[in-house]
């Protein structure tokens, strides 16, 4: 239940483009055509489900505070969580690397097919998004962080096809001449961005008697922090409709 | 601009409108549009971005003839990434409410694209002192831009700049809020953003054809 309660989040209410602006660079990019996009989306998923679970394996370890008691009780107070950007990046950097040499060896078909896309990926927020937001949200295990990783990849994907789907169609449509090309695609974007946040009620909506009330309320401060721009908005909103 | 020569100055403002970052470049949006719901957030991504861009500049550029080019990324992304720890250091040291509400953003700023692509496209091809001011020039770029739309989001979305109510009270009705004005609280959420720098694409190609593609 966990498991599939965090694999819908991730791919619609938490979505890496439309929640978090995540990837934006190759996703606007690379979405030209739909075929490039499906390549550029598979390496996404591909690549999030190996780094994930690894940086989460190096946070648990070997950065968080405490991390280090497994060497013996006088490193138990250590908190190198400082480092954890220089090394995430690091590992992403040479497991793209790693997989790039890999994957050329063993299935040059697809190699052929993810090839160019995968140096580009070394420098995708979205990959170092995914380690950072498991960082902060605590995921507790490693298969959460295996599930994190693979189903943001998906959310992703499925983001970068769709806008490049729309994009190949939006050339037969009569645009402004000025908002041609990327204006367009931005504006796009934000209203699939707006139609993807209906899917905010999938998990918090309806009657929850079932979850555990100091669970959920634990659960909403920690989203408040996060999200505490959107919930303002949703109170001002509230706030609007009850005056009218 | 006494001190600075007509190419020089030429490298600052350039990024500034004709060749943004952001609207024409379209690099390093991932880590700008979430954070600009305020004002004050939106400053302070900036002024990190400036900050990043000038030393990291500098420093690749310091480094340009002795990094191997195969390991080239790598080595750019570590002094990015120590950059960006300094920020986030300094930020939890001395405004720690504003660094949780940038919360993975700022760690974001490692893999924004300008960085890496001024980097590729500058700094390892150019002297420092060039390289600085295309750093500052393109930081500046960006920072513009994030100002413009945080500066909308804030004003429409909650009526207010840096948390001062410009706008009057929405409760007490006083100001603009007296004659039935409205906060738009869509300004607020995050697809606005996407929105806001699509308009500001628009107003900016149609007063320079030349930016129009087909």
């Amino acid at each position: 239940m966990e498991h599939l309660e965090l694999f819908f989040k991730s791919i619609f209410v938490d979505n890496m483009v439309f929640a978090y602006f995540l990837g934006m660079c190759s996703y606007l990019a690379v979405s030209k055509k739909v075929s490039t996009a499906v390549g550029l989306g598979a390496a996404v998923i591909f690549v999030l489900t190996i780094t994930v679970p690894l940086n989460w394996l190096l946070d648990q370890y070997l950065l968080q505070e405490g991390a280090l008691s497994w060497l013996g009780e006088e490193y138990a107070s250590y908190d190198l969580s400082f480092l954890s950007f220089i090394m995430f990046i690091a590992t992403i950097a040479t497991m793209v690397q790693l997989v790039e040499i890999v994957v050329e060896k063993f299935s040059p078909s697809l190699y052929n097919s993810l090839g160019i896309f995968l140096p580009l990926i070394a420098v995708n927020c979205a990959i170092l998004g995914g380690s950072l937001f498991m960082q902060s949200r605590e995921i507790e295990t490693l298969g959460l962080a295996l599930n994190y990783g693979f189903s943001s990849g998906i959310g992703w994907f499925l983001a970068i096809l769709a806008i490049a789907a729309i994009r190949e169609k939006i050339r037969y449509s009569a645009v402004p001449p000025a908002l041609r090309g990327l204006g367009i695609t931005f504006i796009i974007t934000g209203l699939m961005a707006i139609g993807f946040m209906s899917f905010g009620g999938m998990l918090t909506g309806g009657d929850e008697p079932a979850a555990k009330p100091e669970e959920t309320s634990a659960l909403i401060e920690k989203e408040k922090e996060e999200k505490q721009v959107e919930s303002k908005a949703e109170v001002s909103l509230v706030d609007n409709l009850n005056k009218n | 601009m006494g001190l600075l020569s007509k190419k020089d100055s030429k490298l600052i403002l350039d990024p500034l409108a004709d060749n943004n970052p952001i609207t024409i470049q379209v690099l390093g949006i991932c880590s700008a549009l979430a954070i600009t719901a305020q004002l004050k957030p939106s400053i302070v991504m900036a002024i990190s971005v400036l900050f990043v861009m000038g030393v990291g500049n500098v420093v690749i550029s310091l480094m340009r003839n002795i990094i191997p080019s195969k390991i080239r990324i790598i080595v750019q992304l570590i002094v990015v990434a120590t950059l960006v720890i300094i920020v986030d250091q300094v930020l939890k040291a001395f405004s720690y409410a504003l660094s949780k509400e940038l919360s993975v953003f700022i760690g974001l700023i490692i893999t924004n694209c300008i960085i890496m692509g001024r980097f590729e496209a500058f700094a390892l091809g150019n002297g420092v002192w060039r390289s600085f001011l295309d750093g500052i020039g393109n930081a500046l770029g960006y920072g513009v831009i994030l100002i413009i739309v945080g500066f909308f989001r804030e004003l429409l979305g909650s009526g207010t700049l840096f948390g001062l109510k410009v706008l009057g009270d929405p409760v007490e009705k006083t100001g603009l809020y007296a004659i039935g004005y409205e906060n738009n609280g869509f300004m607020v959420l995050p697809p606005m953003a996407l929105i806001v720098v699509g308009l500001i694409i628009w107003v900016q190609r149609s007063r320079n054809k030349a930016l129009i593609e087909d």
